[in-house]
This record gives C-alpha cells, sequence and structure tokens, in this order.
C-alpha cells in the first residue's frame, strides 16, 4: 500500500506499486484532469504537478510518489469557483476539443509558480512538451500570459 | 500551403436567412416550409422540449466535437424562444434521444440543425404566445415575450413553465414562423462563452474516456501488425492468469483482453502481444514512390469542370507545375475510446462518433442484430478532424461487451492504435498548366488531381468498422465513397476559385486504399487550395505582378474581394517592401466548397537557409461566413486550422513499410509544438447578418515548395542565391 | 569533472607556464587586411556543394548555432573545463560576422587557429585537426559559407578567468600542444581508408571528444580515441577501449554515423546526436570511409566472442522485461521503478516493438564505465529537433529523486550489462542536478 498526498489531501492506494499515477488519479481518485494521450511521454496530456515540477503522470509509478506532493487540475478549483489559471484560460476560450487543456494549465502552473513573470520565449519553451491538436496554442500563450498579470 | 480544415462553422443558411430578412425588411411572403433538417424531422418535440419548470432541453443530432456547436445551437434557440441561454439543457447527437442528422461534418452543422432549432424555436414561440393569449384572453400581438415570460399589458403573464401544463408540443413544423431579426439578437451574433469550455477545465468528466460507470472494465486491444495479417498461433495460459483479467476475446484473427484494472488490462495488452503470433505478408505499397503508384493505381477519370475552350491556350506563354502531399493523419490528441452496455440483449455503445446513426446500423450488421438492439449516445472525444478511430473503438467496445453481459467495457485505443489503425487523408497529386496572356491575365487553366476517396465512414453495413474486418465473419473490404460537387471529396475546391474564361478540371479518383483513408478535415480542400494558390503565386510571379493584385484581377465577385482586401490591408501588405533576407510572405484566396464561406490568408514566413527549417511568423486571416453566430468561435475555428494546417505542411507525412505502418507515436509523426508557434495570428471576422451563406474553412499560402511536408530543399546543398530561389520538385 | 580539472596543477602551474612561453615571441600575428563582402556570385556552385558537404563533415553548425538562433550566427555555448567558450558568428555579417575576411584569412585561421585580425582562437575551436584539411576543401568550405545569409549577431564574449582570457596565452598552449601540417595518406592503407582518415582526423575532429585531455585541455595523442568528455558527456572509447557489448563492425558504424541509431549499440546522443545529423548530409561513400577508418582502431573480433556476447545481452534483456512488465518487482526498487517508468517502451511484445526501443543490454550507455550519461540521458530524456522524426525519451529528471535515479541505474546495470556495477551513480546525479537546464 503506497500514501499518496494528492491536493491536499492523503489517499491510501492499494495494488501494484508500478502502476502509472495516471490510471491511479483516474480510476481509484476519480480525478478526470489528467488525460491519457500516448503513455509515452510525448504529449504532455497527463501533466501533474509534483512538488511544483510539472511531471507525465503516465510514466511515474506511484511508488516513486510516497511522501510528495500531487497537484491536479482540480486541485486548482473548481467549476463555480475556477483558480486564476483556470479563469485565464476560460477568459480567453482557451478550448477547443479541451482535451488538452488540463495539462496545458498543469504545466503552466508550475511555470509560474517559478516564475511569476515569464516572457513569451519563456512561456514557449516550457510549453513545448505539451501538444494540441486542435491548434489552439495562440490562445493558450494569452491565457498563460493574461494569468501572469500581463496584457495580452 | 497551410491548409485546411474542417470547420463547423456558426453561419446561418440561406433560407432560413433570407426569411428573416424578408421579415426583417417588411416582406409579406414568408417562406412556407421547413428548412434544414425540419424538413426530415418536422415535429416540434422532435428539437424541444420545455419542462414545468419553464427548462428548455434543445435537441441536435449534431455532435459538439470541440467546434462548439453546442453553444452556437443553445443561442439560436436560447434567441429565438427568448429564454436565458442558462434555462437550456442540450441534448447532442444520441440515437435513444435525437433524431438522425447523419454525420457531424462538412461544415453542415448551421445549416442543417441550426435552421431547424432557429425555425423550430421561433414557430414554438409563437405557439406560446398564442396559448398564453389564450389563457389570458388577449390578442398575441398585445403580449411581449422575455426570459421565457409571456407578458400582457397591465402585467398578468404566464411563463412557459405553465403554459406547457398539459400540452403537447408534438406538433408539425410548418415554416412560417417569424424569426427575430438579426437587428434586434441578444444572444445570436455575440461571443457568447462556449459552455463546454469550464466544465472541460476544471475536471469534469465531460470525455467519453472519462465515463465510469459502476462496474466498468477496462478493455484493450490487440491489433494485428498490419492490415492482412492473419494470427497463426496463440498461447493464452500466461495472459488469462494475470491479475485483473477478466476475459480474453478471441474470435478469428480479434484479440482483445478486459481487465478489472486500466493497468492491468495494459498488461495483460502486453502479455497478448507476445503470446499472438501472426503471418506478416508485404501489403504496403513502396514509400519512396508514393506519387508514381498513387497516379499509375487504377481510377476513374471526369471533367469536373469546363469552361471556354479549357485548358492553355495556344500562343500565350505556359507554366507547369505539379504539387503532392502524402498520408496525413488525424493525429488526436486522446485516443480513441468507448464504452459499451450489453444487457437483456440490448447494446448502448457511448461513444465519440461524427455519426450516431450510421454508426448504430453499421455496428448492428456487425452484431447481426436488428438495428433497434443497439443505441449509440455520443459523449464528446479529443477533437477529431474526421473520420478517426472513433466508430472503430465503439465498434471495438460493442464487440468485447458482448462477451461481458452486464458490464460497461471501456476500450481504450493506446496511441500506437490510434496513430497506425486511423484511417489517413489520401495521398494527393495535382499536375496544373496554365496559361498567361499578353495582359497578364490567366487564360487558360488545366488541373489534373489524383486522389483517393475521402469517404470510407461507417454507413449500413459493417465493411467500414475496422474491428469487424478481423471477426470470423469477415467484414469488408472498406468501401469508399464520392461525395459529389459542390462539396466534393478529394475534388472539393479543386475548381478554382476565381474568375477563369478558359479552364478544364480532370479529377482521377484512384480506387484502391493500400492505406486505409476517409474524411480528414476539408477534404480535399486542403490540398487543392495548397496548390492552386501556390501555382497562383507563380503566375504571378510570371506576370510580373503582386500576387494580391493578381488575384484581385481574377475575382469579381465584391464579398470576395473583400476578404483579400480585408486580409492584405491587416496583414499591412506592400507589394514594394523588401522584406528581410530569409523571409517571405505568401497570400491565398478560397472560397470553401465554391459556395459557402470566404477566406483570405496573408503570412510571413522565414526560412533557415541552412538547414531548410521554415517557420510561419505570423498569419493575417480575413473570413466572412455570411450571418456569424458566434464570432469568437469562428476566430478559433480559423486560427486553429490554421495552425493545424502548418503542421500538416511542414512537417507531416505518415511513415510506412512494406510490412506496416511505422508513424507509431508522436515522435514517429511529429507535429507543430509550440516553438513553432507563429507569432500572431489574426482573423477578421466579416459578419454580414444580411448575408446567406455558412460555413468558414482552410487557406493556403503559397510559395515556391510544391509538396508537404514542406523544407526548403537546397538543391544538392546549395545554399547559393540562384539555387535558393528555385522551384523545387 | 571541473572540479577535477581545476584541481591538479592549478591555474598558478598553467600562468607560470604559458605566460613565459607566450609573450614576447609568438603573442600577436599579423593582421590580414579586411576585404569587401564577396558577391554570392563570385563562387561557383560545385564548389559551394563540394562546401556544403564539407560543413557537415565537420558539423559546424553544432557549435556555431545558438539554440533557437539562426544557423551559423554563433552564441551556442561550449562549456569547456576552464569555462564556457560561445560558437563565433561565421555568416558573412560584415560587423557581427566574417564578411570582411578575405579567403587567406580565412584558410589561416582553419590551418592556425589565428582570427583575421591576428589574435588567436581558443582551441575549442578544433583547428588542431582542421590543420590537416587540404587547401581545395578549406576554400569551399570559405564559398559555402560566404553564400550564406549575413545574419547580425553578436556573440557573447568567452567566459574564462584569467589569464586564459588573455588570448595571446594561447600561442603558448599552441607552441607545445599545436602541430600544424596537412593530412599525410598511409600508403599501406587503402584509399577509402585513407579518406575516413582524412576526414575523422580532418574536420570531423573525432579525436577531440573521444580522446582524453590532459590538465592543460590538450588531447592526449598517444591515447587517442581511448575515450574522452565532451558538454558533460562522455565519449565513448572507439578502439580496444570500447564499452559496446558487441563489437562494432563497419557496416554499423555507417549505419549509426548516418542514422544516428543502430540496434546492436543504441543511439547518438548527447553532442554525438547532432554529430550524426550532419553525417546524415554526406555522401554514403563518405561515411562509410569513416566508418572503415574507425573500425580500424579496434583489433578484429573473435566471431565466437561477438555471439556470445550477443546471446548474453539478448538473455538478460527478455528475463527482466518479462518480469517487470508483469508488475511483480518488489515495491520502492529499482525493478518496480523500471516497470512503471520504463517497460511501457523498454519492452518488446511479440512481432509488435512498435517503438523499437534500444535494447539496454546492448546499449553502450548501460555498459559504459561511468554512469554519467546513463544519469543524463534518464533525466533529461532523448528529444528529436523540434518537427522533426526521431527517437524519443521523456526526462525523468523532475519525476525522479536523485535516491530514485540511483536505484534505477543500479537495477539497469544489474540486470542489463554483465560489468561490474558503476561506482559514483548519486555523485553523477548531483553533477548532474547542477548542470543549466536541469
Amino acid at each position: 500500500m503506497i500514501t499518496l498526498h494528492v491536493n491536499g489531501q492523503d489517499h491510501a492506494v492499494e495494488g501494484d506499486p508500478a502502476t502509472p499515477l495516471l490510471y491511479v488519479l483516474r480510476n481509484d481518485l476519480r480525478l478526470n484532469g489528467a488525460k491519457f494521450g500516448c503513455g509515452l511521454g510525448q504529449c504532455g496530456a497527463c501533466t501533474v504537478v509534483v512538488d511544483d515540477e510539472p511531471i507525465f503522470s503516465c510514466q511515474v509509478p506511484i511508488s516513486v510518489l510516497a511522501g510528495r506532493r500531487v497537484t491536479t487540475l482540480e486541485g486548482l478549483g473548481t467549476e463555480k469557483e475556477p483558480g486564476p489559471l483556470q479563469k485565464a484560460f476560460i477568459a480567453a476560450q482557451a478550448a477547443q476539443c479541451g482535451y488538452c487543456i488540463p495539462g496545458m494549465i498543469m504545466r503552466a502552473h508550475a511555470l509560474l509558480k517559478r516564475n511569476a513573470t515569464p516572457s513569451d520565449d519563456d512561456i514557449r519553451r516550457w510549453m513545448q512538451p505539451n501538444l494540441c491538436r486542435c491548434g489552439t496554442h495562440p490562445r493558450i500563450l494569452d491565457a498563460i500570459r493574461t494569468a501572469a498579470g500581463r496584457v495580452s | 500551403m497551410l491548409g485546411g480544415a474542417v470547420v463547423v462553422s456558426f453561419a446561418m443558411a440561406p433560407r432560413a436567412f433570407a426569411q428573416g430578412q424578408n421579415k426583417a425588411a417588411g416582406s409579406t411572403t414568408p417562406a412556407a416550409a421547413p428548412v434544414g433538417d425540419l424538413k426530415a424531422f418536422p415535429y416540434l418535440d422532435s428539437w424541444l422540449g420545455i419542462d414545468a419548470t419553464g427548462r428548455v432541453t434543445v435537441f441536435s443530432g449534431k455532435a459538439e466535437l470541440g467546434q462548439g456547436i453546442m453553444t452556437a445551437l443553445m443561442q439560436c434557440a436560447a434567441e429565438q424562444l427568448a429564454v436565458e441561454p442558462a434555462t437550456i439543457t442540450m441534448v447532442m447527437a444520441s440515437t435513444a434521444r435525437t433524431v438522425n442528422e447523419g454525420y457531424t461534418a462538412g461544415s453542415d452543422s448551421m445549416n442543417a440543425s441550426g435552421n431547424a432549432i432557429l425555425q423550430a424555436a421561433a414557430q414554438l414561440r409563437a405557439v406560446l404566445v398564442g396559448w398564453a393569449a389564450a389563457d389570458l384572453s388577449t390578442d398575441p400581438s398585445r403580449l411581449t415575450v422575455a426570459d421565457g415570460v409571456v407578458t400582457a399589458p397591465g402585467g398578468r403573464r404566464r411563463s412557459y413553465g405553465d403554459l406547457v401544463q398539459g400540452r403537447s408540443l408534438h406538433m408539425k413544423a410548418d415554416g412560417a414562423a417569424d424569426l427575430i431579426p438579426p437587428p434586434q439578437y441578444k444572444i445570436m451574433g455575440r461571443d457568447y462563452p462556449r459552455l463546454d469550455i469550464p466544465p472541460k477545465l476544471t475536471g469534469a468528466p465531460v470525455f467519453v474516456q472519462d465515463m465510469r460507470p459502476e462496474g466498468m472494465v477496462h478493455a484493450r486491444v490487440v491489433r494485428p501488425p498490419n492490415y492482412g495479417a492473419t494470427l497463426t498461433s496463440l498461447d493464452l495460459s500466461g495472459v488469462a492468469a494475470l491479475p485483473g483479467v477478466l476475459k480474453v476475446v478471441h474470435q478469428g484473427d480479434y484479440l482483445a483482453v478486459a481487465a478489472e484494472g486500466e493497468y492491468q488490462a495494459i498488461i495483460a495488452m502486453r502479455a497478448l502481444q507476445q503470446a499472438a503470433r501472426w503471418q506478416v505478408s508485404k501489403t504496403l505499397p513502396d514509400r519512396t514512390d508514393i506519387y508514381a503508384s498513387l497516379k499509375a493505381m487504377p481510377a476513374t477519370s471526369q471533367v469536373i469542370a469546363h469552361r471556354g475552350s479549357g485548358g492553355t491556350q495556344p500562343g500565350s506563354r505556359v507554366l507547369q507545375a505539379a504539387y503532392r502531399r502524402p498520408y496525413v493523419m488525424h493525429g488526436a490528441i486522446g485516443p480513441s475510446c468507448a464504452v459499451a452496455l450489453f444487457e437483456a440483449g440490448h447494446t448502448t455503445v457511448w461513444t465519440h462518433s461524427q455519426g450516431v446513426y450510421p454508426l448504430r446500423a453499421a455496428i448492428a450488421d456487425m452484431l447481426s442484430v436488428p438495428e433497434d438492439a443497439v443505441d449509440c449516445i455520443q459523449v464528446q472525444g479529443s477533437g477529431c478532424y474526421g473520420h478517426n478511430g472513433a466508430d472503430d473503438a465503439a465498434a471495438d467496445a460493442a464487440l468485447i461487451a458482448q462477451s461481458l453481459p452486464g458490464r460497461p467495457v471501456r476500450v481504450q485505443w493506446m496511441r500506437e492504435d490510434e496513430h497506425g489503425w486511423e484511417p489517413y487523408g489520401s495521398p494527393m497529386v495535382a499536375e496544373v498548366q496554365a496559361s498567361l496572356g499578353r495582359d497578364g491575365m490567366i487564360d487558360g487553366w488545366n488541373y489534373e488531381l489524383w486522389s483517393m476517396t475521402f469517404m470510407t465512414r461507417p454507413a449500413k453495413s459493417a465493411n467500414n468498422l475496422m474491428p469487424a474486418w478481423y471477426i470470423p465473419a469477415r467484414f469488408g473490404p472498406p468501401e469508399g465513397a464520392e461525395i459529389p460537387l459542390p462539396s466534393g471529396g478529394g475534388d472539393r475546391n479543386a475548381v478554382p476559385s476565381y474568375t477563369l474564361a478558359n479552364e478544364q478540371v480532370t479529377y482521377h479518383y484512384v480506387k484502391p486504399m493500400p492505406l486505409r483513408v476517409s474524411a480528414l478535415r476539408s477534404l480535399g480542400g486542403y490540398f487543392n487550395v495548397f496548390a492552386i494558390e501556390s501555382f497562383m503565386d507563380e503566375l504571378a510571379k510570371a506576370a510580373h505582378a503582386d500576387p494580391v493584385a493578381f488575384r484581385l484581377k481574377h475575382l469579381t465577385d465584391p464579398r470576395a474581394k473583400a476578404v483579400v482586401e480585408l486580409a492584405a490591408q491587416k496583414f499591412g501588405w506592400d507589394a514594394a517592401q523588401r522584406l528581410p533576407s530569409g523571409h517571405g510572405r505568401g497570400f491565398a484566396y478560397v472560397r470553401y466548397e465554391t459556395i459557402k464561406a470566404y477566406c483570405a490568408l496573408a503570412v510571413e514566413v522565414s526560412v533557415d537557409a541552412a538547414t531548410g527549417q521554415i517557420r510561419l511568423r505570423r498569419a493575417v486571416a480575413a473570413v466572412d461566413s455570411g450571418n456569424a453566430v458566434n464570432p469568437t468561435g469562428i476566430k478559433t475555428q480559423i486560427q486553429g486550422c490554421i495552425v493545424q494546417a502548418a503542421s500538416w505542411t511542414l512537417y507531416e507525412s505518415v511513415d510506412y513499410s512494406e510490412t506496416e505502418i511505422t508513424s507509431r507515436d508522436w515522435s514517429s509523426y511529429p507535429i507543430l509544438r509550440f516553438d513553432a508557434v507563429p507569432e500572431s495570428v489574426e482573423v477578421h471576422v466579416i459578419n454580414r447578418p444580411a448575408s446567406p451563406s455558412s460555413a468558414p474553412e482552410r487557406r493556403a499560402w503559397g510559395r515556391r515548395p510544391r509538396r508537404s511536408p514542406m523544407r526548403w530543399r537546397m538543391p544538392q546543398g546549395c545554399a547559393c542565391a540562384t539555387c535558393r530561389s528555385r522551384p523545387q520538385r | 569533472m571541473r572540479r577535477r580539472w581545476l584541481a591538479g596543477l592549478g591555474i598558478v602551474l598553467l600562468v607560470a607556464v604559458l605566460a613565459v612561453l607566450s609573450f614576447g615571441l609568438w603573442a600577436r600575428r599579423p593582421a590580414i587586411a579586411q576585404t569587401a563582402v564577396p558577391a554570392p556570385a563570385s563562387f561557383d556552385h560545385a564548389t559551394i556543394r563540394q562546401g556544403a558537404r564539407l560543413v557537415a563533415a565537420g558539423y559546424c553548425i553544432e557549435c556555431h548555432t545558438a539554440a533557437g538562433g539562426q544557423s551559423y550566427a554563433g552564441g551556442y555555448p561550449v562549456p569547456t573545463p576552464f569555462g564556457t567558450i560561445y560558437g563565433s558568428n561565421i555568416t558573412p555579417d560584415p560587423t557581427t560576422g566574417i564578411g570582411h575576411w578575405s579567403e587567406p584569412a580565412f584558410v589561416r585561421a582553419m590551418r592556425q587557429g589565428i582570427a583575421r585580425d591576428g589574435s588567436h582562437l581558443y582551441p575549442a575551436f578544433p583547428y588542431t585537426h582542421f590543420t590537416r584539411i587540404s587547401n581545395g576543401d578549406a576554400r569551399a568550405i570559405y564559398a559555402y559559407l560566404m553564400t550564406l545569409p549575413p545574419v547580425r549577431d553578436r556573440v557573447p564574449p568567452p567566459q574564462l578567468p584569467f589569464p586564459l582570457n588573455v588570448r595571446p596565452v594561447m600561442a603558448g598552449w599552441n607552441l607545445l600542444f599545436f602541430h600544424e601540417g596537412r593530412f599525410k595518406p598511409k600508403p599501406d592503407r587503402s584509399a577509402q581508408w585513407n579518406r575516413g582518415a582524412y576526414l575523422a582526423g580532418g574536420l570531423g575532429h573525432c579525436a577531440a571528444c573521444h580522446s582524453p585531455r590532459n590538465i592543460f585541455g590538450a588531447e592526449n595523442r598517444r591515447e587517442a580515441y581511448d575515450g574522452g568528455q565532451s558538454e558533460g558527456w562522455s565519449a565513448p572509447a572507439l578502439g580496444r577501449h570500447s564499452p559496446a557489448p558487441l563489437p562494432w563492425t563497419k557496416d554499423e558504424l555507417a549505419t549509426y554515423l548516418s542514422n544516428g541509431f543502430v540496434p546492436t549499440h543504441g543511439l547518438a546522443m548527447g553532442p554525438m546526436a547532432g554529430v550524426t545529423r550532419q553525417l546524415a548530409k554526406l555522401p554514403p561513400a563518405d561515411v562509410r570511409a569513416i566508418a572503415t577508418f574507425v573500425a580500424s582502431l579496434a583489433p578484429a573480433p573473435s566471431a565466437d566472442a561477438a555471439v556470445a556476447a550477443a546471446a548474453a545481452a539478448r538473455a538478460a534483456y527478455h528475463v527482466t522485461t518479462a518480469t517487470a512488465v508483469a508488475g511483480r518487482g518488489p515495491a520502492k526498487t529499482g525493478a518496480a521503478i523500471f516497470a512503471g517508468a520504463c517497460a511501457s517502451c523498454h519492452f518488446e511484445g511479440g512481432d509488435q516493438p512498435f517503438y523499437r526501443p534500444v535494447r539496454l543490454g546492448l546499449s553502450s550507455v548501460v555498459n559504459e564505465p561511468d554512469a554519467r550519461d546513463f544519469v543524463h540521458i534518464v533525466m533529461a530524456g532523448i528529444q528529436p529537433p523540434s518537427g522533426a522524426a526521431g527517437r524519443w525519451m521523456p526526462p525523468f529528471g523532475v519525476a525522479l529523486t536523485d535516491r530514485q535515479i540511483t536505484l534505477l541505474a543500479q537495477y539497469v546495470r544489474s540486470h542489463f550489462s554483465g560489468k561490474p556495477g558503476w561506482t559514483g551513480i548519486a555523485r553523477a546525479v548531483s553533477d548532474a542536478r547542477k548542470e543549466p537546464g536541469s
């Protein structure tokens, strides 16, 4: 049994310690934010934040996460009270199909934690691991700029 | 170059709109027939419901695919019914609840469903007002309607909830209702925020991937190494003993495994892959010879446009070029997924299919059951951009569920399944010659096009459901269909959007499908515009003309000219301006499907002369899709189209060997990432509330490279200025 | 590594020896007069094309292009044990590039490490190897570079401690360690071998990374190709000391050099990834020539040894991946980390090895004497250039703690390699953490 600390709460998780975090978040903890995209660490749809750093949850076994803080999309806000980044994404209408966006928000969340005023280049470089197929990138960049308190 | 994409737009259809117009203009001759899909499904309660609390339910047979159609339809209903958007519940594409509106494709949803809902809502408002008049014993003309409440002079009122008590909405549409005219719009024509975005951004279970019904099991499919491989041996002993495994499905060459846990299912799938041995034959065509082989395959040839004397003119200066594009994939970020439940002889499938009714028929055929033994309910998936693995995943779920009665089965394709098994966009070749007269005008145009089908969606039979090819009933081979012009399949937009005195367009419809192909965003539109607009730039150069001025000279439609001029103006197009070394600009214009939205695009690109890497720096588009129900929705769509088309054009090509598809993930099929996103992508919408029209689209940018994925290939590595300016093959 | 370099005899000795030798005698060379930027049309196509192939053979673009910058405009930081030196702008921009360099000035720089203005270049620019190239090749490279689009981009000055920041000091270095001279073919070797030796030893400057260096940063010629380092990565020994479990064949080398990957050894990573991307542009005959030369550095293996090594490597691979994939490894050990983080790709699935990962048992990285490269790869992953297809591995430096990476390294080494366990893994991890970008 492994204890995961997710969005401020402890969860005792049974099962194979090799299980990637993604499946535990989605199926055991019923958190939908992190999505399965590739299972290969290539697209970022599964991005969550561990100890302030973005990780691919599809590739990280729960065995390595004991004692570490996991933050998922659900930890940033709710539909009624969205967090600042979620608000900025909604305001920018930064979603088409929306499947990649939770991962985008989580990666951006980690960026703003370490750098509250990133440059455009900083944002692009940082977001590089995450893929969007709908071509929403310009709006995603807008939303992150807005959340960083800059005029878009 | 930049190319294309689907797009469902929010423009209204000609007739409904024209009717509103007439009314607004005081016309006394209302159109008297239902429009859109209201023609086929004329009962109001097929589209709209109101409960005793006044909550409105809108039923549309179209699917929300991330294009924002649900919000646009809601805006139509709210406007015409005069209710608050918040009181509306949208029910989309479900064989159990909505009418059969076919596929959600071809940028046709506002025409088909939007018009139906618009008119049904307008009629229902009139009906409600009539009931209120009866209840309040007054004349309908004295009543006003707002926020779902009908009010008489003096303040007496009836809410919609009150009015529907004991009354039936099951009445026929007559097509005669007055639409709220554009000048009075409160909700339509506004940037209403998309309904589906907040839940998607806060982790609500919006996607089919997020479904988790009680008792659900997780399934994975083990596909053959290639289309034609057959199973030669299988040792199931190890797999069945793995933790959590509930069922191994082995029917003919079809293999799948279901387990209690998702990771357990994945482990079991990997073990099952190891346990299976396949006979693999070399069935794929030579990758190095893709275009020659395309032209050599059996095809039916048809002249699809002929004007004047056709072709190039004797005595004029003739230019020619050939353009190509390889197989391109949809590449959804979330691999296809479906949930199915088989219970008491009935199969229910939750799917992100674009066509729940055709899918139901195909699944029923696959299972050899009557159609009413199957229901397909659309739940959103990751963006699909056409016919991807959605329907096949639904078939997988339906098949596997038959072996696990009473338990919902969730099938999630792995990344390698999606990349390797989705139907791709066909490879295409265009050979074009044009002649330039002394006046610098194109006086002859001859365009020949080779393409496979863009239509192998499942319909009546299971032949187009990939999983059905491998079960003992052996459905298939897949059947391709052509889509008639003006919409067109491979030949969509093969007829230039310009006014040319003499032109001939020949479409060679290639029958074989050595790799699976089907509908991909804008079908042939992307490539044809790429070819035509690239060639227009080459012609402009040959004519020593500015590309924008050259296009304008060949356009007569004022709406066409308006988008071209607006894009050029907003871009800051200056024929005399010299760009920095390594920078270039391009322009393109198209009218989608030759009858729908107008779009013009100007782009600036840069090329690294040493590496040939091309980068899109900025793009400015102008779009006229008629009456814009939700301008931001259109902008988002066009912006997305430009970025996706840049990715297709600069990077994408499905790779394969003689025996297998080798583009199996994002490393073997790279797409655009953030570093290549243009610095700006501007979209300017010309809203014409009074103009008929429809959807938006794609655009193209033309420059010398004549094939995608595009790279500035130095002729034999030479970076000198002369070599750099030569057209590429 | 840096600390070791800076220790030893130390800067003081360096100052003493070099200063005495330098000043006065060789400190400065004459400048060569500026010329007008030559017109691209003044070079013929054949020469430019030849130059394009040669700059690929020297993979000049790798050190002369900053990340995300324009090609050949310089600015790439080359970390050396002494400090950071930035690749210069070698586009024909007159103010920030080499636009005013005449051909003789360019050839002198290639041959002697002297800039047009007479100042000394640092040997991070491998004139120590380029000195061997022929006149015709030097001219062709000049032609190619001078026809590039000029890019105005000033490169930061080198960040070196005193006295190394005094360029004339390099005159002393050259006296001690630089041997000017053209390539001399060996008549007892084949033309192909000699072509390979010319390319590998000249423009290719393979030995610059694949040889150990002394405390002055000069290659140890007696141990040429016995393994060195580059930008924090190991550059494995190419000859008799090669860590590869299977001896390299000429064919495998040719494939590796132009594809960046060969299933029997692995993937080109770190600085070598860029090298192979450039070598891919060479005519196949040149790549084969280099392969012929490199293969000749090692004694021919016995056939039996090769077969035995292969069998051992494969057996280890199958057993452990089957275990790992079934998820039976005990918690919190390297096996469990491997199963959850690595096995989704590093496992063979019957007839469908879609991702065709490197066979870890055969990987040179897993069989190298130290864990440095393994640690780098686990932490940073592997990504092809944006938009290009290529092998991929996600980074795990953030997901895994130092301790977890150490456990994983121990597990992989013990299960996939027949060689003794690594020592100093934890140190390699903490060193890698300190590198920029980690």
